[in-house]
């Protein structure tokens, strides 16, 4: 197979605007992958697929990661003079670091025998931009994964033939697998509760008495 | 065949009177629920049916009822902690699942396995795909209503294997006996020696079975055309293990990654002609006489040594920041585990890739237009495991 840069340049020629960037694996594995922009995403999708060099037929694993926002402290250290004294000076800074979520492709050439290429593709935030373009259209295998990570992470496909909740009953409403889910108190009304149940249950509903 | 195509995609299906041509006689579809607590459905799984007369016109298959969020308690957990849980996921074959996740926390840690580990884990994995083969012939002629018999002559056999396993793990089942860079403790004594005991066995209830099932008429008249899956469509829909070769398409991880030491045996990959349910049903006997080959090679050649890899460490196992996917054949096809490490001793992100719920994207294709009656076979036929599905 060839190599992730070699991948990267020809999409590029075949992708001018695409913005395609190789995110580095420091695990031994090595399984480096490339970062893709979703506006052409379906695209190059595609071209992955019906290249005869590549022929990645079979999208094996489809799942979704969720990065938390992040803050950075630096402290920069500067000599100033302030009334004819040299002081040391620190200035504490703390930058936000936006988080995402995002989507991960493992796919494989059946028909060639070589793997595994990884393709990410990130949301612009993880509250109100949380669409990526669906590649169900272009592998049917992603058809229930992606419903999963919509499940589970709230990442929407567009284009996706038939996106709703798979592993969760459809009135749920959080996304479980995000890092910062918490989990409720109580998911039912217990007729007859009793020691923590009571007390979760007097939380939720005053109206109970022990 | 008259398809009404609703396309109403939220559940609670919209289901249209149907007339006919010419305003006579028509009936009205009829949407069932097959269970979650039919028999049939090897677990809680639900298939919503929409049938014209006995047609199937439409099918959305239902389940979730089992999900504990796996994904979510792994990654609560530190990596070692996660091994009894991947028995819970298809708990038939438990030792490959443990063969999986090991095998990706290895690629991620860059740990080594000695030698004979990797033959104590060539004999666990094939013993257990050839249980777990035998069990899906059994299973299947049960859906067809061959009442018990192929059934306990299967389960007779697996039996023996469950006993194996006993005595090397101390389950029967939630075996959680591999280890990151090895396996948990040495073979008990006179244990290669029963193996071969109980594997002298089994080509003779492979016969047996072989007589009783492969050329039976009613089999042959249930199973024939029903349920077909082309190539094309099998690869696309990112199906695995043997479905994928009764349709024909020649690829196997043994082959195709080598992982383990599997370059070290020589043995066949059985391909199916029609993709039909007969095919795949066909597929599990024929790999079990594979498996049957590469155990006698792996219990003549395993050599003594070390079972663990020195370097890897049981407390205090931090793998470095990164990521790693390792897939190994599972029984039911490609079963595949995807680790984000950030250094700490719990995964960042930890998934199952499970064989048997990616299996299932097609069911709908595959049922479409047969009979309801056929619906219980094809599902059969795909061999799932709602541990595995659900999660």
């Amino acid at each position: 197979m060839e190599t992730l840069e070699q991948i990267r340049d020809r999409l590029a020629a075949a992708f001018p605007q695409a913005r395609l960037e190789i995110v580095p694996n420091g695990s031994p594995a090595a399984q480096d992958s490339l970062w893709m922009d979703s506006a052409q995403a379906l695209a190059i999708a595609r071209w992955l697929r019906d290249d005869p060099a590549l022929r990645f037929d079979y999208a094996s694993n489809v799942t979704g990661v969720d990065w938390l926002d992040t803050t950075v402290k630096e402290s920069t250290k500067s000599v100033q003079v302030i009334d004819g004294v040299e002081r040391l000076i620190e200035k504490k800074t703390e930058r936000l670091i936006p988080g995402f979520l995002e989507v991960v492709y493992h796919l494989y050439s059946m028909e060639l025998k070589h793997g595994p290429l990884i393709l990410r593709m990130r949301t612009g935030n993880r509250s109100g931009e949380v669409s990526v373009p669906s590649l169900t259209p272009v592998w049917r295998s992603a058809e229930f994964q992606e419903r999963e990570v919509f499940d589970l992470f709230g990442i929407v496909f567009e284009g996706h033939p038939d996106l709703r909740r798979i592993l969760m009953w459809d009135g749920f409403e959080d996304f479980p697998m995000r890092r910062d889910y918490v989990e409720p108190d109580d998911y039912e009304f217990e007729p007859t509760p009793h020691d923590e149940v009571l007390e979760k249950a007097q939380r939720h509903h005053p109206e109970v008495s022990s | 065949m008259n398809s009404p195509q609703t396309a109403a995609f939220v559940s609670g299906y919209e289901v249209r009177a149907k007339s006919g041509a010419n305003g006579e006689f028509g009936g009205e579809l009829l949407e069932i629920a097959m269970g979650p607590h039919h028999p049939s459905t090897h677990g809680v799984f639900r298939m919503d049916v929409v049938l014209d007369g006995e047609r199937v016109v439409k099918l959305k298959p239902v389940f979730g009822y089992l999900h504990r969020n796996h994904e979510k308690i792994a990654e609560d957990a530190t990596y070692l902690a996660s091994i009894p849980y991947t028995d819970r996921l298809d708990y038939f074959c438990s030792l490959t699942n443990n063969w999986a996740y090991c095998l990706a926390v290895e690629k991620l840690a860059g740990l080594q396995v000695p030698e004979r580990a990797e033959y104590i884990r060539v004999i666990t994995a094939e013993l257990t795909r050839l249980q777990n083969h035998a069990c899906l012939g059994g299973f299947l002629l049960q859906d067809m209503g061959a009442s018990g018999t192929p059934l306990m002559y299967a389960f007779r056999e697996r039996e023996k294997i469950l006993d194996l396993f006993e005595s090397l793990t101390g389950a029967r089942m939630m075996c959680n006996y591999m280890r990151f860079g090895g396996c948990r403790c040495d073979l008990p004594d006179g244990w290669l020696e029963q193996t071969r005991q109980v594997l002298a066995g089994f080509p003779r209830f492979l016969d047996e079975f072989e007589r009783l099932l492969n050329e039976n008429e009613i089999l042959m008249s249930r199973t024939q055309g029903v349920g077909v899956l082309s190539s094309d469509l099998a690869v696309n829909a990112g199906v695995t293990g043997p479905m994928l070769r009764a349709s024909g398409v020649n690829y196997d991880l043994r082959k195709v990654d080598k992982y383990g030491i599997y370059d070290r045996f020589s043995f066949r990959i059985p391909l199916g002609d029609h993709g039909d349910v007969y095919d795949r049903y066909m597929m599990r006997i024929l790999e079990m006489r594979e498996s049957f080959n590469i155990l006698s090679q792996a219990l003549r050649d395993i050599p003594e040594g070390p079972i663990v890899d020195p370097k890897a460490k049981i407390r205090g196992f931090r793998p470095k920041a990164g990521e790693a996917y390792g897939r190994i054949e599972a029984p039911k096809g490609e079963l595949g585990f995807y680790l984000i490490s950030d250094g700490s001793p719990n995964p960042y992100r930890y998934r199952v890739r499970a064989p048997s719920f990616i299996n299932l994207t097609i069911l709908e294709d595959m049922c479409l237009g047969h009979h309801v009656a056929d619906v219980v076979i094809i599902l059969g036929s795909f061999d799932i495991v709602l541990g595995e599905v659900d999660r």
